[in-house]
C-alpha cells in the first residue's frame, strides 16, 4: 500500500507539441483514426486527478519475470533487466503506480492471434508482465530482448526493438502508453511509429541505454528507462477556488 | 540565460498497436497462465449502492469501420460522487466499488459492454456540480496518443445542463456525442466515434 501520502492537485496540461499529434499520414493507420475536430481544453478535476490504485498483493511471484511467468521453463533469447524509475515532471517519485509491458519474443513474433509473422512463437514465452513501483518510483523486469520485425504499412517497414509500456500514475489523467526502444537500433530513426514523435529530443527520451552497472555478469545486461508522468500543479495559492 | 524551471517533459506517448491484449487483457486472448484474472473486469462489487446500468458501444473509426482493436478504460466516482482512491480529498467512498473498468471490444462483432453503477454528481474545482459522467481513455492500432473522453447520460438532463465541463463544449450541436442513449431500464448506448460525421468529443484535460 501508500507508504506516502498519495498526490493530489491540478495535473499540469500536456505539451501537445512535445507529444505526437493524432494525425500522421507517415503511420498510416492514424489517418482514419485520428479525431479531426479540436479536442476541448480544460483544467482537469477530481475525475482525473483521482485513480485507481493496484495493491502490491495483487502480484504474482514472478510477473516480473517475462522469461519465466508463462510455463517456469526459461524463454530463448538474450537476457536483459529492464530497470528504470517512474517519477513525474517535477521529478517527483510516482510509488505504488501499476507498469504493465508486453512485447514480441527474440525472433519477433508476438503471442497474438492477429499476428502471422513467419518468426515461430517460442512455447515458454508469453510476452507480458507487470510490477508495482516501489516508494522511490524504482520497478524492474527481467525479460528477453525483443527482435525487430516487419509490419504492413509502407512496403518494408520494420519496428524497431521495443517493449510496450503502460502506466498508471495516481490520477486517471496521468494513463500513457509507450514504448521503450534499445539504444543503438539502426531501426528506431527509419520507423513511422517512431517518427510521429516532433521532436529529436522527445525520440531520445524512449531509448533506454545499456546499463552496464545494473548488468548481472554471467546472467543478463541491464538497460535503463526511466518514464515520466504528467506533474501536478503546487502552490500555497492551491486552495483557492478557480474557474475550469 | 535564466534559471532553469527544472519540469521534465512527459515521457511521449506511443500507439498502443494491434497487440495490446497481450499486455493488458492476455487471458481474454486466450494467453492464460501468467495472471490468474485479467485487471479491471468490472469496476464493482457484489452490494455496490446505486442504480446498476450496462452500457454497450463500439468503437468507429473515420471510415466507418468498427475497430476490434481498441480497448478503452473507465474511471467513476461512486453513487454519492466520490472516487474510491485515496487521494479523493472527500473520502468515504462505497467499498464496493472499485471505480475503474477496462474492456475490449470483441473479437467479431467490435461491441463492448460493462455493467457498473450509475455515478453520481462531482464537484469541479470551483464548487459546481458536474452531471454525472464516466471517464473514458481509448487506445489503439492508430491512435497515437490515448484518448480521453466522457461518457454522460441522456436522462440526466437538468444535471448536464448545470454541468460546467458539458458547458464548455463551443458547438453545442456535439454534447450530444458525449451523452449515452438510453435503450431500456438501466441500459445505455456510447459509440466511440474517432473522426468525422458524429465525431466523439474528446478532451484535452
Amino acid at each position: 500500500m501508500a507508504e506516502s501520502a498519495p498526490a493530489r492537485g491540478p495535473l499540469v496540461g500536456r505539451d501537445r507539441f512535445w507529444q505526437p499529434p493524432a494525425y500522421t499520414p507517415g503511420y498510416k493507420t492514424s489517418m482514419t483514426r485520428a479525431p479531426s475536430r479540436p479536442l476541448v481544453a480544460l483544467g482537469s478535476t477530481l475525475s482525473e486527478e483521482t485513480g485507481p490504485v493496484f495493491g502490491r498483493d495483487m502480484l504474482g511471484e514472478k510477473d516480473n519475470n517475462l522469461i519465466e511467468n508463462f510455463t517456469g521453463q526459461q524463454a530463448v533469447g538474450e537476457r536483459i533487466v529492464v530497470h528504470g524509475r517512474l517519477i513525474d515532471q517535477s521529478g517527483r517519485p510516482v510509488p505504488d503506480a501499476l507498469i504493465e509491458v508486453w512485447q514480441a519474443n527474440a525472433g519477433g513474433r508476438y503471442r497474438h492471434k492477429k499476428d502471422g509473422y513467419l518468426a515461430p512463437l517460442d512455447p515458454n514465452f508469453g510476452g507480458c508482465g507487470r510490477t508495482v513501483t516501489d516508494a522511490q518510483g524504482r520497478y524492474e523486469f527481467l525479460t528477453v530482448r525483443p527482435g525487430a520485425y516487419p509490419w504492413p504499412n509502407g512496403v518494408n517497414d520494420w519496428r524497431p526493438m521495443h517493449i510496450h509500456f503502460g502506466l498508471f500514475g495516481s490520477g486517471f489523467g496521468q494513463r500513457l502508453i509507450t514504448q521503450m526502444y534499445f539504444e543503438g537500433d539502426p531501426l528506431i530513426a527509419r520507423c513511422p511509429i517512431v517518427k510521429v514523435i516532433p521532436s529529436q529530443e522527445a525520440i531520445d527520451s524512449l531509448i533506454a541505454p545499456l546499463d552496464m552497472d545494473a548488468s548481472m555478469p554471467m546472467d543478463a545486461l541491464a538497460y535503463k528507462f526511466d518514464i515520466v508522468l504528467r506533474g501536478r500543479r503546487q502552490t500555497y495559492f492551491e486552495n483557492r477556488k478557480e474557474g475550469l | 540565460m535564466v534559471q532553469s524551471l527544472n519540469q521534465l517533459k512527459e515521457s511521449p506517448s506511443q500507439t498502443a498497436g494491434p497487440y495490446v491484449h497481450i499486455g493488458l487483457t492476455p487471458n481474454a486472448l486466450g494467453n492464460h497462465g501468467i495472471y490468474p484474472r485479467d485487471l479491471g473486469k468490472s469496476p464493482i462489487r457484489a452490494g455496490a449502492k446505486g442504480e446498476k446500468i450496462t452500457i454497450t458501444g463500439h468503437v468507429r473509426d473515420g471510415a466507418g469501420m468498427i475497430l476490434r482493436d481498441a480497448l478503452v478504460e473507465s474511471w467513476q466516482a461512486d453513487a454519492a460522487g466520490i472516487h474510491p482512491a485515496p487521494n479523493d480529498p472527500r473520502g468515504g467512498a462505497d467499498p464496493n466499488v472499485t471505480g475503474w473498468a477496462r474492456f475490449i471490444a470483441d473479437f467479431d462483432s467490435g461491441d463492448w459492454q460493462f455493467d457498473t453503477v450509475k455515478p453520481g454528481r462531482v464537484p469541479a474545482p470551483d464548487g459546481r456540480l458536474m452531471a454525472p459522467h464516466i471517464s473514458i481513455w481509448v487506445v489503439a492500432r492508430g491512435i497515437n496518443i490515448g484518448l480521453q473522453s466522457r461518457i454522460y447520460f441522456e436522462d440526466e438532463e437538468k444535471a448536464n445542463a448545470e454541468c460546467p465541463v458539458l458547458q464548455r463544449v463551443e458547438h453545442r450541436e456535439r454534447v450530444k456525442t458525449l451523452l449515452a442513449k438510453k435503450t431500456g431500464p438501466g441500459s445505455y448506448r456510447f459509440d466511440i466515434v474517432l473522426q468525422g460525421e458524429d465525431e466523439t468529443v474528446f478532451f484535452d484535460i
